[in-house]
C-alpha cells in the first residue's frame, strides 16, 4: 500500500511541472464553457444543454475559416499570430450566431408559454442532439485535424518541464477574454441589465429592462466564448461532431463547483477541475480520467451544491 | 415604429422559409470534411422532380412547400379565430368515449390478439426481426423510462446503463464473460432474468440514493454522465466485461420442463412472442401501478414535492422506487437483447440510446401508457422503415436529427405528447398558467 503511494508520487513530482501546465490550460477552457453555462443559467435558472454543441460549432467555425484561409501554406511570424486570432474570432462568432439561434428556436417559443422547466430541458437535449448529428451529416464523421498555422514548439521550460507554444496561446487568450467578460458584465450597461435579470427579471422588466434582449445577449456573450474554447480544444486535439460531449460536461462540473451563476466561480471550479485532472493522471488509469470529473461532479452536488464561492445570481461577478 | 416584420403574416413567411432551409438541409445529401460545402450546395442545388411534374432545382420545390406551408398556416390561425369567436365553450369536449373502463378494456384485448396474429401477417424477415430487436425490446425500455419520467416526473437521461447492467449480467450469469459465472458453466438465460432485474433494480437504488435529492435539472446531467460511465467501465474492464469486443458466448433462451422441450434460435418469431409475453406483463403491472397508492405518491411528489411532504409521502424514498421499478422494465429488456442476439458490447449502448427512448416517451406522451405503447411503435416503425428502404442520401445515424428536432417540435406544439394522460396534461397547462409547484423541484425555488 505505502509502496503504490510512493511509487505514484514519484510520478507526481516528476511530471509536475509539465501537468501544472496543461492543468491550466485545460482548465482555462473549461473555464470559458463554464461561464456560458453560469451566465445562461443566472438568467433563465436553467442548464442549457446544448452548450456542448456550441462549443463543438466554434471548432467547426474556426477550422473552416482557417482551411480557406490557410490552404497549402506553413505560415509562421506574424501570419501566425494573425491566423490564431483569425480563428478565435471565427470560432467565438461562430459559436454566438449559433447560441443566438438556440434562444431563439429552442428556448423563447418556451418562456412565452411560461412551459415548465421539465420542457425547457428536453427542448435543449433535443436541439444537442439534432446540432451535433447535424454536424455529423454535414462535415462527415471523422475527426479532422485543424490546419497547422503555427509552428508548436516548446517555448521555454520550467524546471524543466516544456512549455509548448500551444498551452501559451491558450493561457494568454482565455485570460484576455475571462477578463474582458467580467469587465462587460460588471461595468457596462449590457452587464447591469444582465445582472438585473437574474436577480429578478420582473422587477427589471418594470425598470425597463428589455428582457428578451437581455436573455438573447446572455447567450450571445456566453456563446462567443464556448465557441472561442471550442477552437482553442479543437487546436489541441482536432475537431469532430461528438467534441462538445465531454469537455462541456466537465465545464458544468466546473460551473457547479464554482458555484452556479458565479461568473468567478466558474473560472475558479474550471482552473481547479483542470489541475485535478490533470493531477489524476499519476493516479488513474488514462481510461479512467473522465469519471474523476464525473465523480468530482456527484460530490460537489452532494456535499455541496453551492460550490466553493457560493450560488451568486445577478451580483457583480 | 412599425416596421416590416413586425407584420404577423410577414413572419409566418419568414419563419415557413427558415423551416424549409432546415428541411431541406436536413433532408438534402450528406458532406464530406473534405468539401464541407457539398451537402449544403446539394441540399438546395441538385436535381429534384417538382411534385413528379417537371424537372428542376430542389431549391425550387422547397420555396413552394414554404409558401404552401405559409398558407395553410395562415389560413388555419384565421380559422381559429373564426371558431374561437364564434364559441370557446364548444370544444371542451365532454370525457372521451376511450376512458370508459368497458371500452378500454375491450381495447386492450383486441390489440393483444392483433399483437399475437401479428407474425402471421409479417413475412419478411427483416421486418420479423425489427419487431423483436426494435420494436418489443424499445417498447418496454420505454414503458421503463416512462414510470421514471412520465409517472415522477424525474429525468433521467442515462436509462441506457440500465439496459447495459440487464445485458451484461445476463452474459455473466450464463458464464459468456471473463469473470467466473455463480454457478458454473453456461445456463439457460431463464434463470438471468430475476437475478438481471435484481441487479437493475438494485442499481437504480444504488445510483437514485444519492442523486435523487438532487434537483431536476442536475438529476438529468448526473444520469447523462453516468451512462457515460458505465459505457466506459464496460469498455476498459477487459478481465470482468471483455472490453470493447465483449461477448458472443450468450446461448438461446430454452425449456427443459419434463416432457417440454423447446429451444429459442436465430429465427426471431419465437422470441417475438416470449417478449410479447413480457410486454402485456409489463403493461399490466405498470398500468396497475399508475393508480395504486406508489403511483399517486409519484404524481403528488410530481405536481407539488413540499405538499407531498406534508402530508406524508418521503419523496425520497418515491423517486428511488420508481427509478428502481423503471429500471426492472429495461433490465429484462437487456436479458432479451442479450439472449436474442448472442452478443453484448458497449458499442450496443452508446450516448445516442438514452435519448432515442426519451423520444419514444416523449412523443407519445410521458405519463401515458397508451401513448408511449403507440409512440414506440410509430417512432420505431418509421425509423426502422428509413433503414429498409433509405431516401437518396440517408445515412443510418441522420436518424438522430429527425429524433433531435422531434423533441423540440414536440416541446414548443404539444408537451404533454400526441396521446398525452389526462392528468399530465392538465399539470402542464396549470405550470404555464403560473398555478400549481411543479416547477420547483426544478429549480430548487423552495427553501
Amino acid at each position: 500500500m505505502i509502496s503504490f503511494f510512493t511509487s505514484h508520487f514519484a510520478t507526481l513530482r516528476l511530471e509536475f511541472w509539465a501537468l501544472l501546465v496543461g492543468g491550466v490550460a485545460n482548465g482555462l477552457i473549461y473555464a470559458m464553457v463554464a461561464i456560458g453555462y453560469t451566465m445562461v443559467y443566472g438568467v433563465l435558472r436553467l442548464i442549457n444543454f446544448a452548450h456542448s454543441e456550441i462549443f463543438m460549432s466554434g471548432g467547426f467555425g474556426g477550422l473552416f475559416v482557417l482551411r480557406a484561409l490557410v490552404g497549402n501554406s506553413t505560415p509562421s511570424g506574424m501570419s501566425s499570430f494573425v491566423l490564431v486570432i483569425v480563428g478565435i474570432v471565427s470560432g467565438a462568432l461562430v459559436g454566438a450566431i449559433l447560441a443566438a439561434l438556440l434562444e431563439r428556436v429552442a428556448y423563447r417559443p418556451l418562456r412565452r408559454r411560461n412551459a415548465p422547466k421539465l420542457a425547457y430541458l428536453i427542448s435543449a437535449i433535443g436541439a444537442s442532439y439534432f446540432l451535433f448529428n447535424m454536424a455529423g451529416k454535414e462535415f462527415g464523421r471523422y475527426n479532422l485535424a485543424v490546419p497547422q498555422i503555427f509552428n508548436d514548439h516548446p517555448v521555454f521550460t520550467i524546471y524543466g518541464a516544456p512549455v509548448q507554444l500551444y498551452a501559451i496561446i491558450v493561457l494568454i487568450a482565455g485570460l484576455i477574454m475571462l477578463v474582458v467578460l467580467d469587465r462587460i458584465v460588471a461595468t457596462t450597461r449590457l452587464g447591469r441589465s444582465i445582472r438585473a435579470v437574474a436577480q429578478d427579471a420582473e422587477t427589471a422588466s418594470l425598470m425597463g429592462v428589455n428582457i428578451d434582449r437581455t436573455i438573447a445577449t446572455t447567450f450571445i456573450l456566453g456563446g462567443a466564448l464556448g465557441g472561442a474554447a471550442g477552437f482553442l480544444f479543437g487546436l489541441g486535439s482536432g475537431v469532430v461532431f461528438t467534441m462538445g460531449f465531454t469537455p462541456a460536461l466537465k465545464a458544468f462540473t466546473a460551473a457547479v463547483l464554482g458555484g452556479i451563476g458565479n461568473l468567478r466561480g466558474a473560472v475558479i471550479g474550471g482552473l481547479l477541475l483542470g489541475l485535478v485532472e490533470s493531477f489524476s493522471v499519476a493516479f488513474v488509469n488514462g481510461a479512467y480520467i473522465d469519471v474523476v470529473a464525473f465523480v468530482i461532479l456527484v460530490l460537489v452536488l452532494l456535499v455541496r451544491p453551492t460550490g466553493i464561492l457560493g450560488e451568486r445570481l445577478g451580483r457583480a461577478a | 415604429m412599425r416596421r416590416v416584420w413586425d407584420n404577423p403574416l410577414v413572419r409566418r413567411l419568414m419563419a415557413s422559409m427558415a423551416i424549409a432551409v432546415v428541411v431541406a438541409v436536413v433532408t438534402g445529401p450528406p458532406g464530406s470534411s473534405e468539401k464541407p460545402s457539398a451537402g449544403l450546395s446539394g441540399s438546395f442545388a441538385e436535381k429534384s422532380s417538382f411534385f413528379g411534374l417537371f424537372q428542376t432545382r430542389r431549391f425550387v420545390v422547397f420555396v413552394a412547400f414554404a409558401l404552401l406551408f405559409w398558407g395553410a398556416w395562415s389560413l388555419w390561425l384565421a380559422w381559429g379565430e373564426m371558431v374561437k369567436f364564434r364559441s370557446t365553450k364548444l370544444l371542451r369536449r365532454p370525457r372521451a368515449v376511450t376512458e370508459r373502463r368497458s371500452i378500454r378494456w375491450s381495447a386492450a384485448i383486441v390489440l393483444i390478439v392483433i399483437g399475437f396474429l401479428l407474425p402471421t401477417f409479417v413475412h419478411d424477415p427483416f421486418w420479423q426481426t425489427v419487431m423483436v430487436e426494435q420494436i418489443a425490446i424499445y417498447v418496454l425500455l420505454a414503458l421503463g423510462l416512462n414510470v421514471v419520467v412520465g409517472f415522477a416526473g424525474l429525468l433521467d437521461l442515462g436509462f441506457v446503463a440500465f439496459y447495459a447492467i440487464g445485458a451484461y449480467a445476463t452474459a455473466w450469469v450464463t458464464g459468456a464473460l471473463p469473470t467466473p459465472a455463480p454457478f458454473g458453466g453456461p445456463i439457460n438465460p431463464f434463470f438471468a432474468i430475476p437475478i438481471a432485474i435484481v441487479m437493475v433494480m438494485l442499481a437504480g437504488i444504488i445510483l437514485g440514493a444519492p442523486t435523487l435529492r438532487l434537483r431536476g435539472d442536475y438529476l438529468a446531467i448526473v444520469t447523462l454522465g453516468f451512462g457515460e460511465i458505465i459505457a466506459i467501465f464496460a469498455n476498459n474492464l477487459y478481465g470482468i466485461t471483455g472490453g470493447a469486443t465483449g461477448t458472443n458466448q450468450i446461448p438461446h433462451f430454452s425449456i427443459h420442463l419434463g416432457p417440454v422441450k423447446y429451444l429459442w434460435g436465430l429465427a426471431p418469431v419465437p422470441y417475438y412472442y416470449l417478449a410479447l409475453g413480457f410486454v402485456v406483463l409489463f403493461l399490466v403491472v405498470f398500468s396497475l401501478l399508475e393508480h395504486s397508492r406508489v403511483g399517486r405518491a409519484w404524481t403528488a411528489i410530481r405536481e407539488d414535492e413540499v405538499a407531498a411532504e406534508s402530508i406524508g409521502i418521503n419523496p425520497l424514498k418515491y423517486k428511488v422506487m420508481a427509478f428502481s421499478i423503471g429500471a426492472a422494465s429495461s433490465g429484462f429488456a437487456g436479458v432479451m437483447t442479450a439472449a436474442q442476439t448472442n452478443f453484448v458490447s458497449p458499442t450496443s449502448f452508446g450516448l445516442l440510446f438514452s435519448i432515442n427512448i426519451l423520444v419514444l416517451v416523449i412523443f407519445g406522451g410521458m405519463g401515458s401508457i397508451k401513448g408511449v405503447l403507440i409512440g414506440a411503435i410509430a417512432i420505431q416503425t418509421m425509423s426502422m422503415y428509413l433503414i429498409h428502404t433509405p431516401p437518396a442520401g440517408y445515412q443510418p445515424p441522420d436518424l438522430y436529427i429527425y429524433l433531435g428536432a422531434l423533441l423540440v417540435v414536440m416541446m414548443i406544439f404539444r408537451p404533454a405528447g400526441l396521446f398525452p394522460s389526462r392528468r399530465r396534461k392538465r399539470e402542464i397547462g396549470l405550470a404555464e398558467a403560473g398555478e400549481g409547484h411543479m416547477d420547483e423541484v426544478l429549480t430548487g425555488d423552495v427553501p
